[in-house]
């Protein structure tokens, strides 16, 4: 690890030439500890013979060095008709501008909505923090490790592009200031506003900066109105750092989808937005993920009666089919056990988006002619091309058409979080693990998309970590492709212990589905699990018919059948043969 | 084919009762009721069959909705049955009767070696002693198994909210399959017997026309020619 850049120059470019992929990814661990990028390229200008071998059948492709991802190409807005509004914003003098931030668009909203940012303040969209109410853990993405960047902690410049305010780049950010609003992220309705990283990252990510044009602030301060699904979506859409990479059932299909896609955000049927479900409260959003309503037995609410939920049970009642048929009562009699998105949302990722199902961090750090690439080699439903390959971040799975993973759920979701150890030889960690059975009286079959990733741990204290992806300094893995730095600097920015050693563990994050309901006629057939071979083959301890038999009960009444066959057909061959003994008697 | 039918018999005990004539003994409601009972087990079985995963002949949803239907209709047809069989008397039929074990002599031995049957069908004496003692054991034990459980199972959702439920549903289910098994064992032997008659179809035809050639005594020849309660041929 002491190596000095410039001693080990010549032998790396050497080296490099004759090596193999192994060798030289091993290589490149060890030169990258104190190594940087810069370096990198200053090597290969000198020793123009030298091209990384280990992605040889693209060599001569011309390096796709641009990490942007989320790329938007439709910025129209959707289209949520209600009715017009008692206010039109473009007759307000104060949103006349002209304005230069959107700190100044937030104030000019206060000075009218002067509860909103008191109201606004106390939703996780500002706060990024959850005190789960039962199992007391403290959640919410300020502080959370996932399965896809694995922090936004310390990363702020960049994940804090999702937080509904201005400015979030360090530990610094002023959470008490409403003038840090962003109000425009959700309420803004031409399309034209967008949010870049709060801080500079390094030279491979500003071309997220470039070419953009200006945003129309008078414009946009006028326009607003209540969220179209491309607000939320701005950033539920792309979670986990690119379209349908994190959830499998939110997408950007879902800003105009057909009727097969969604049954309710069906842009030419009921086109609902997101809010027509998620309801609002005080700028407090019906839905949480955090602590899930698996099962309600509550149902509608009658006018005057409870709005708070986002359940389906909330409009659809808990008996949604026809008591007049046998099959809607058989239907309604699944209510209690199962979820009703197991059966109505057949298949997620459906609307031409893949969703990202396995993500491997060891590959990352790779480098062609001295910079970070990636490489496309999905081509999904609606055509685009997907990394399968990035240097920031390693290598890639997709997944379109997917059948979830399905199991019980009460709704509680248990956390590995920054102080959990675990044992890594235990299999997979549950980044968020949840609880369920059969037996509790509470839980449902639920349908989850389930990613498995491969990320870095901390080997000596057998924790997750931070690491410090993001930034310009030379610390940052998006830079200098160095782990070891990346975590070390990761983990001391937060006072997080850190043993020094670092491995890969592999994690499981489980996303509950809830979006993308089929058309009825689409839905999943009683087969799909009351079969031997069904979706519900592993789950265990309960019987379900189709599925499941007494094994033993089985061969003994097979056997019992096959018997009675038997020794009737046998009795019928013997009286045959006594009655022609018989009758060869009686003809003598 | 089957010998019970001629006089090679050496069985002198079995008296005489008279002449034989050719009567009505099923009714038509005791048909109908035989004949859809019939059909209703069969379409049961091979649905149920299919829901329990023993064969794919038959999608389940399809399977579910033909196995209720088919239920209700079987425990409506039972409920008009046994209003049938005490407004008429004729639950007596399946009463114990004596000579069980000569009856399963008869089947065991007697049968092949051509001895007439132990068990002369009379009027008012349409089974055997191992028929009413089987039948029996049909109404009072195979069906109500299954129809209990059939209906408790149907009405899952009225008990699905206890914590037992789950439970609940594994030996209900039990219950109902061993029960079903048993119903097959049932159906196999009794179809086979029909077969034993005076030809292998003998039975089957009494069956459909509701007319044996049974002997009836003078005072029942008499009483039916006087009454014409019962339809007789000849």
């Amino acid at each position: 690890m002491g190596i000095r850049p410039d001693q080990c120059r010549l032998c790396v470019s050497v080296i490099t030439v004759i090596t193999d992929m192994k060798m030289l990814k091993q290589l490149t661990l060890v030169s990258k500890a104190s190594v940087g990028a810069c370096l990198w390229a200053l090597i290969l200008i000198t020793t123009p013979a030298v091209e990384a071998s280990d992605t040889a059948p693209s060599g001569t492709e011309p390096v796709d060095n641009n990490m942007n991802f989320r790329i938007v190409t439709d910025s129209k807005p959707s289209i949520r008709d209600d009715g017009e509004s008692t206010a039109d914003h473009s007759k307000f003098e104060i949103l006349m501008g002209p304005f230069e931030s959107g700190p100044e668009v937030t104030r000019a909203c206060i000075s009218c909505h002067t509860e909103a940012g008191r109201h606004f303040m106390q939703s996780i969209h500002w706060t990024w923090e959850y005190d789960h109410p039962e199992t007391e853990q403290k959640l919410g993405k300020k502080t959370l490790i996932n399965t896809f960047c694995t922090n936004a902690k310390g990363n702020e410049g960049m994940c804090a592009q999702c937080h509904a305010g201005y400015g979030w780049k360090d530990e610094t950010f002023d959470f008490t200031n409403q003038d840090n609003i962003d109000c425009l992220v959700c309420h803004d309705r031409t399309g034209a506003y967008y949010k870049t990283p709060n801080s500079l990252g390094n030279k491979a990510c500003s071309v997220m900066f470039e070419g953009k044009q200006p945003i129309p602030w008078s414009k946009v301060a006028q326009s607003v109105g209540k969220p179209g699904r491309e607000n939320c979506g701005a950033c539920h859409f792309y979670g986990g750092g690119g379209d349908g990479v994190k959830h499998g059932d939110l997408d950007s299909s879902l800003k105009r989808p057909s009727h097969d896609l969604d049954v309710h955000m069906d842009a030419e049927g009921l086109n609902f937005a997101c809010t027509t479900c998620h309801v609002t409260r005080q700028h407090l959003w019906a839905g949480s993920r955090y602590n899930v309503m698996a099962h309600d037995t509550e149902g509608v609410g009658l006018p005057g009666e409870r709005r708070d939920v986002a359940t389906c049970e909330s409009c659809h009642s808990n008996a949604p089919h026809s008591y007049n048929e046998l099959l809607g009562s058989k239907l309604n009699g699944h209510v209690d056990r199962i979820a009703c998105q197991t059966c109505h949302i057949p298949t997620i990722a459906r609307g031409g988006v893949a969703t990202k199902t396995e993500w491997d961090w060891r590959t990352a750090g790779k480098t062609r002619n001295g910079e970070g690439f990636k490489e496309k080699h999905y081509t999904q439903g609606n055509g685009e091309h997907r990394a399968t390959y990035k240097s920031i971040k390693g290598s890639f799975k997709y997944g379109e058409n997917l059948v979830p993973h399905y199991d019980w759920f009460d709704g509680q979701m248990i956390y590995t979080t920054i102080e959990s150890q675990f044992d890594p030889a235990n299999g997979p960690v549950e980044i968020n693990g949840f609880q369920g059975s059969h037996n509790d009286g509470k839980s449902r079959i639920w349908p989850f998309k389930r990613m498995l990733t491969v990320q870095p741990y901390d080997k000596g204290n057998n924790t997750l970590v931070y690491m410090h992806l993001w930034g310009d300094d030379d610390d940052a893995y998006w830079g200098n492709y160095d782990f070891g730095r990346a975590i070390k600097v990761g983990m001391a920015k937060n006072d997080i212990p850190y043993s020094g050693e670092f491995d890969f563990v592999e994690t499981y994050s489980f996303w509950p589905i809830t979006h993308m309901v089929a058309p009825k006629e689409n839905a999943m057939d009683c087969a799909d699990c009351h079969s031997r071979k069904g979706r519900l083959n592993q789950l265990e301890g309960f019987y379900m018919p189709g599925r499941d038999s007494f094994h033993w009960l089985d061969i003994l009444g097979y056997i019992a059948l096959g018997g009675a066959l038997l020794g009737v057909l046998l009795h019928g061959l013997l009286r045959k043969l006594f009655s022609n003994k018989i009758q060869q008697k009686d003809a003598s | 084919m089957s010998g019970h039918g001629n006089n090679r018999g050496q069985d002198t005990t079995i008296k005489k009762r008279g002449e034989k004539h050719y009567v009505m003994l099923y009714t038509r409601y005791e048909r109908f009721w035989h004949w859809s009972q019939a059909l209703l087990i069969f379409t049961l079985f091979f649905t149920g069959f299919g829901l329990h995963g023993t064969h794919d002949l038959i999608d389940f949803r399809t399977a579910v909705e033909i196995h209720t239907y088919a239920a209700i209709a079987l425990i409506v047809l039972w409920i008009f049955t046994t209003f049938w069989n005490f407004t008429t008397g004729q639950w007596r039929q399946y009463l114990f009767k004596e000579g069980v074990l000569k009856v399963i002599r008869f089947y065991a031995y007697g049968i092949l070696v051509g001895e007439p049957h132990p068990y002369r069908k009379g009027l008012q004496r349409k089974q055997n002693a191992l028929q009413s003692l089987a039948y029996m054991g049909f109404m009072i034990f195979i069906g109500p198994a299954l129809w209990a459980s059939g209906i408790v199972y149907l009405f899952y959702d009225l008990w699905s909210s206890y914590s037992w439920s789950g439970n609940g549903l594994t030996v209900i289910a039990f219950l109902h399959t061993a029960a079903a098994f048993l119903m097959g064992i049932f159906v196999i032997i009794h179809i086979y017997m029909t077969t034993t008659g005076k030809t292998p179809t003998h039975y089957i035809k009494t069956m459909i026309s509701g007319y044996d050639s049974i002997e009836l005594t003078k005072a029942e020849v008499a009483y039916i020619e006087e009454t014409h309660a019962v339809s007789m041929k000849d």
